[in-house]
């Protein structure tokens, strides 16, 4: 569906995106996800024809955004961040005239318009298609957004940063509706928080720095960057120097850190492919040492996400530096 | 052809909610209305600068020199907003992301902001009924004379909105435009008065003030008509060339 190649953007001498692929299967929600300046905005705005690529492709059905760009605009409903809108129009004014943009017919115009408005909850529970942009709030903002992409009912909708600013209950419904429109539609959006992605997308591009981190199922990733298995034990019985130096004697060990908590020694074992967990027990009844705690501790997509985003932040403050 | 008047239709409609838009016109009107119809303790010792004052003849011809100069200063401010208003406030993210082409929306700003300028040029012509019922004005000043300023009114409003596709900053296209406007205008009468040949010939005829002063006598001026149309085609080239370059930068 969409076909994004080798992408790089340069402004002026900075450079935003670094040689990015990836590919979007037709009807999967795909999220994209990063920190504050990570490059998501800038690749959204290329895939959307805002902006060109410094080197690179990306192709939506085959089409090219450069070459065949009205062709792509026809087919992509794209909110931007912060949700830019002309403050002196009115709300249903503003979408008959992005109806009018999006190649809607005259007839067909109030219809759409009513469809939108009633999904996106602009009609009720309280009407506000008659208010003036300038004096909607941030969330009705945001669902004016949504209302114009989905107006003209395109197959693909890139959403950029679209729960920003919400509250809470706004940001479920906010992420219900996009887990309604997939299906029919594919649907791209950003964001800066892992727990929205998690929760909402088919899959997940992770991007740091300008350059691809990750991609894959939530699933996928949660078992990629568990990595090696981390096993926690605690233990008691002999001497903490003695229960450590015994269990890093088993086989398939590499590392074991020992700390004490009220007399019980905790140990954190780092453990190659094999789960010694079952060793670790056979060598305490052996011992007769007590054991209270044997755990798989796996690394969760956060720490993942926190230590690529730490990762970023270091770069920029070496480059600022 | 159809999203070029919607977006023409919006921007004509955001005039009547823009309060600059009203101040622009009600400074124009009065400055005209204070030209056609001093009050009486104003006239002293230059009264031919005024039209209608008893014992004088009366004649529309100053009016239209006098328009077309306040449009130097007119026509960049309400012309100042319509694009960079858009790179400000990024709606043109989604107009650009939107299937309309640069030329499109280019075009329909032009439309949008030509139209106000009718509806205000319009609005003049209440002085022309006043003639018609205190003198007896010539016909052919009058349709020459408004025919020279919907020409020069589009060739201005062009420039502006060339200007506005330079920057984000509103004042900015204002005063680039003013600058531009001021070359085609102002700077070329002394220009041609103190260069030697033949830059003097060259001075006359860039200067849009000499255009519309024939047209002000009544005159149809072919080469008025070619030099407002070359203008504003010339201009509204350029803007679109600028809303492209931006996909190139």
């Amino acid at each position: 569906m969409i076909d994004v190649k080798h992408l790089t953007k340069w402004y002026s001498q900075v450079l935003a995106v670094d040689n990015i692929s990836f590919r979007v299967e037709k009807g999967r929600i795909v999220g994209f996800l990063g920190p504050n300046g990570a490059g998501k905005s800038t690749t959204l705005k290329i895939i959307t024809c805002f902006l060109p690529a410094s080197s690179g492709t990306v192709t939506l059905n085959g089409l090219d955004v450069l070459s065949e760009s009205l062709a792509v605009r026809r087919q992509i409903g794209y909110m931007p961040e912060n949700v830019p809108l002309y403050e002196e129009m009115r709300v249903r004014e503003y979408l008959t005239f992005r109806a009018a943009l999006r190649d809607i017919p005259a007839k067909r115009r109030p219809a759409a318009i009513d469809r939108v408005c009633e999904r996106c909850w602009l009609s009720s529970p309280e009407d506000m298609t008659r208010r003036r942009l300038g004096e909607l709030s941030r969330g009705y903002k945001q669902r004016v957004g949504l209302a114009e992409v989905l107006l003209h009912n395109p197959p693909v909708l890139v959403l950029d940063e679209p729960t920003i600013g919400l509250d809470p209950a706004q940001i479920r419904a906010m992420r219900e509706l996009i887990r309604e429109l997939s299906g029919d539609h594919t649907v791209i959006f950003s964001s800066h928080i892992l727990a929205e992605v998690e929760q909402t997308c088919d899959d997940i591009i992770i991007i740091a720095g300008g350059r691809l981190a990750a991609a894959g199922t939530p699933a996928e990733l949660r078992q990629r960057v568990a990595g090696p298995s981390r096993i926690v034990a605690e233990l008691k019985g002999a001497a903490p120097e003695d229960i450590a130096k015994g269990v890093e004697g088993l086989a398939g060990i590499s590392a074991v850190e020992s700390s004490q908590h009220n007399h019980w020694t905790r140990l954190d074992i780092q453990a190659g492919d094999d789960d010694p967990r079952k060793d670790i027990f056979q060598l305490a009844k052996t011992q007769n040492w007590d054991l209270r705690e044997l755990r798989r501790a796996t690394g969760s997509l956060e720490d993942f996400f926190v230590q690529i985003t730490y990762e970023q932040s270091m770069r920029t403050d070496r480059a600022a530096g | 052809m159809g999203k070029t008047f919607s977006i023409a239709r919006r921007e004509l409609a955001g005039y009547f909610y823009s309060p600059l838009a009203y101040v622009i016109g009600a400074l124009f009107l009065c400055v005209c209305a204070f030209k056609f119809a001093p009050p009486p303790g104003f006239i002293s010792g230059s009264r031919e600068w005024f039209i209608l004052v008893p014992h004088q003849q009366a004649s529309l011809r100053t009016l239209f020199e006098m328009m077309g100069a306040a449009m130097v200063v007119a026509a960049p401010l309400l012309t100042m907003r319509l694009l960079s208003e858009e790179f400000h406030v990024g709606t043109i993210e989604t107009l650009m992301t939107a299937p309309v082409t640069d030329a499109q929306v280019v075009l329909g700003k032009f439309l949008g902001v030509l139209g106000f300028y009718l509806a205000l040029l319009g609005s003049t012509l209440m002085f022309l009924v006043l003639m018609f019922i205190f003198a007896r004005p010539d016909i052919g000043v009058v349709v020459m004379g408004y025919l020279g300023m919907i020409l020069l009114g589009a060739a201005f409003l062009a420039v502006g909105l060339f200007a506005s596709s330079l920057t984000r900053h509103q004042l900015l296209a204002a005063a680039a435009a003013i600058v531009i406007l001021a070359f085609f205008s102002l700077l070329m009468s002394p220009a041609a008065a103190h260069l030697g040949e033949p830059w003097n010939q060259a001075a006359a005829r860039l200067n849009a003030m000499n255009y519309l002063k024939s047209f002000a006598r009544g005159l149809f001026d072919s080469r008025a008509v070619v030099f407002f149309l070359a203008l504003t085609g010339g201009f509204l080239f350029l803007s679109i060339k600028m809303v492209e370059s931006r996909r190139w930068r």
